[in-house]
């Protein structure tokens, strides 16, 4: 099994992977609302373009994104379906039988497939194939960072994911552990009914939830050894800082942003 | 062996320290009483003693865990714990001083990448960011890590999660570090790097060690054995002292092996005789018993 404290990341050593956290959180929502903006035709094969050249730069490959892709295949058939049968417009395209087609629903089959697909995939690179779940955590730490101000624990969420991330493999260590004991007693997991199988689940979950409570004093008890007080005068070893890089990023995507909103009020352009 | 226990000012000393946990239905039980040890600056010291016998309550009360019923606990002569509640700056400056390493590997590795935790205590230190990375750097390097740094904690052994737990207490410049029983849950080679890291931190660092254990070969490596039974000191001295009195230590349900009690006798009697830091079997103690002869000019050469 692969690494799960490294969710989806792929490390590596392209312009993506450099970027501070934060930028690339921000990146990650300008790229959004690029998605979103995009309603023309123009803008959407614009849209198509860029999102296959940051593809590129992240120097993942392809198949990667394929792969990613097909878990949201369905999705993305069943709305250009809707789109497609259930838009009512003014021009006819073809009819048969009961069924008719307008230009409209293609228009809107296309444009939202277009925006499904370059959203996931978008949000995909900058947020879990060249970020770190960690780095994103520290990202998201530091960026709302203001926010404690205003009383948001925005540490101890932090520091919760952080432990999270740590624990995860460990609980999925233990899981496999209590079910081979469980096996070896004579526990059926995978035979009977639905209702069967849940209540087959009961004896691994409540030992599961003992330990993870023993656990989790346990290491209370060990980070008050080491003199946690939560966001109490704490420094960081490693220390964000934005560099050239990260601004070109966020400087290209607002470029993108505003290319395409050009490209909605100048060439509006729906039909194929 | 260099004697710590001569030159070494006293580090910390605890006086009629007492504590009694209450169970379910407020009846209480005694888990320490009137203990008073004096631990000076660079000793080994373990604390040997069976289930139930105080010595974590010893470890939880001088890391202030917990706070004592009865007694005081002072750290460079200055009072730090007794039964009235201390504040938070002396609390802290405890922790800073005496790091504590616990049982279970897994369950004090706090983050999911070796440097980061290792950062964890100089972070809540609030120690610049340049500084931070020296003393992970050295941390790690002084327990054998460094080629982990950038690696996943739970891809260690038992062993290697130990000593990255001893790297993060490191990196805070603790003055001592208790052990509250760090090997038990370790196979044989992880105890024995783990051993040897203690060893390391105790001779060349001149940082004292409480070692608390179960573990007699664990014990004989210290410059000093203090055994505890119900709560109350029971032996208190060197090894050598401490493993000829194999009739007592049964009593309180710990068993010396022989070869280390006859060792540790021989130690006792002949002048020069040389008793090793480490459990032999039968047949390794003979042959050794027989080259030490030899080397004193007691016993004749084949």
């Amino acid at each position: 099994m692969k690494d799960i404290t490294l969710g989806q990341y792929f490390p590596g050593n392209s312009v993506l992977h450099k970027m501070d956290p934060r930028a690339k959180l921000i990146s990650a929502i300008i790229y959004i609302a690029v998605v979103f903006t995009s309603s023309s035709a123009g803008a959407l094969a614009f849209l198509a373009v860029a999102t296959v050249a940051i593809m590129l730069i992240s120097g993942i490959p392809i198949s990667v994104y394929l792969r990613g892709l097909r878990p949201i295949l369905f999705i993305l058939a069943l709305t250009a379906a809707l789109n497609l049968f259930m838009t009512r417009g003014e021009t006819v395209a073809f009819e048969f039988w009961i069924v008719k087609i307008y230009v409209e629903g293609i228009n809107n089959a296309i444009l939202m497939a277009v925006r499904i697909t370059t959203l996931v995939l978008g949000s995909c690179v900058f947020l879990s194939y060249t970020t770190s779940p960690i780095a994103l955590t520290d990202g998201l730490e530091s960026l709302l960072g203001p926010l404690s101000k205003l009383h948001v624990p925005v540490h101890d969420f932090s520091m919760m994911m952080t432990i999270a991330l740590r624990f995860i493999p460990l609980l999925i260590e233990e899981t496999d552990k209590i079910m081979s004991a469980q096996k070896a007693r004579g526990s059926d997991f995978s035979s009977g009914g639905p209702v069967k199988r849940v209540r087959a689940l009961l004896p691994i979950l409540i030992p599961l939830f003992v330990s993870s409570f023993k656990r989790a004093e346990e290491l209370a008890v060990a980070m008050e050894c080491r003199c946690y007080r939560g966001d109490v005068e704490r420094t960081h070893m490693k220390v964000l800082r934005y560099g050239a890089l990260d601004f070109v990023v966020m400087a290209s995507l607002l470029v993108l942003l505003s290319a395409v909103i050009a490209i909605n009020i100048f060439v509006p352009i729906y039909a194929f | 062996m260099t004697d710590h226990t001569v030159n070494g000012a006293p580090f910390i000393e605890t006086r009629h320290l007492s504590y009694s946990y209450e169970d379910a239905d407020g009846n209480r039980h005694p888990a320490l009483r009137d203990v008073s040890l004096t631990i000076p600056k660079g000793q080994f010291l373990a604390v040997l003693g069976h289930n139930g016998s105080g010595k974590s309550t010893l470890a939880k009360l001088l890391n202030m865990i917990l706070l004592p019923d009865d007694g005081e606990i002072y750290v460079d002569g200055e009072l730090v714990s007794s039964s009235s509640e201390p504040d938070d700056a002396t609390v802290f400056s405890v922790r800073r001083r005496i790091g504590m390493v616990h049982q279970n590997p897994d369950n004090q590795i706090v983050a999911s990448v070796v440097e980061e935790d290792v950062a964890f205590g100089p972070e809540n230190l609030g120690i610049p960011s340049a500084q931070i990375r020296e003393r992970v750097d050295a941390a790690l390097a002084a327990v054998g890590m460094t080629e982990y740094a950038l690696g996943s904690t739970s891809h260690l052994s038992g062993g290697q999660k130990q000593r990255v737990a001893i790297a993060g207490i490191i990196a805070m410049t603790p003055e001592c570090i208790i052990f509250d029983e760090s090997t038990s849950m370790l196979d044989p080679s992880g105890r024995r790097d783990v051993m040897d890291t203690i060893k390391y931190l105790n001779r060349e660092r001149g940082i004292t060690i409480i070692h608390i254990t179960h573990d007699m070969s664990e014990a004989a490596m210290a410059d000093r054995v203090v055994v505890l039974s119900d709560g109350e000191v029971f032996l208190d001295g060197e090894p050598s002292v401490i493993f000829s009195k194999p009739d007592e230590l049964r009593s309180v349900a710990l068993d010396v092996p022989q070869s280390t009690s006859l060792l540790h006798e021989l130690g006792g009697r002949i002048a020069g005789f040389r008793v090793p830091d480490r459990t032999m079997d039968a047949k390794s103690c003979a042959s050794y018993i027989k080259s030490e002869l030899e080397r004193l000019g007691l016993a004749k050469r084949d």
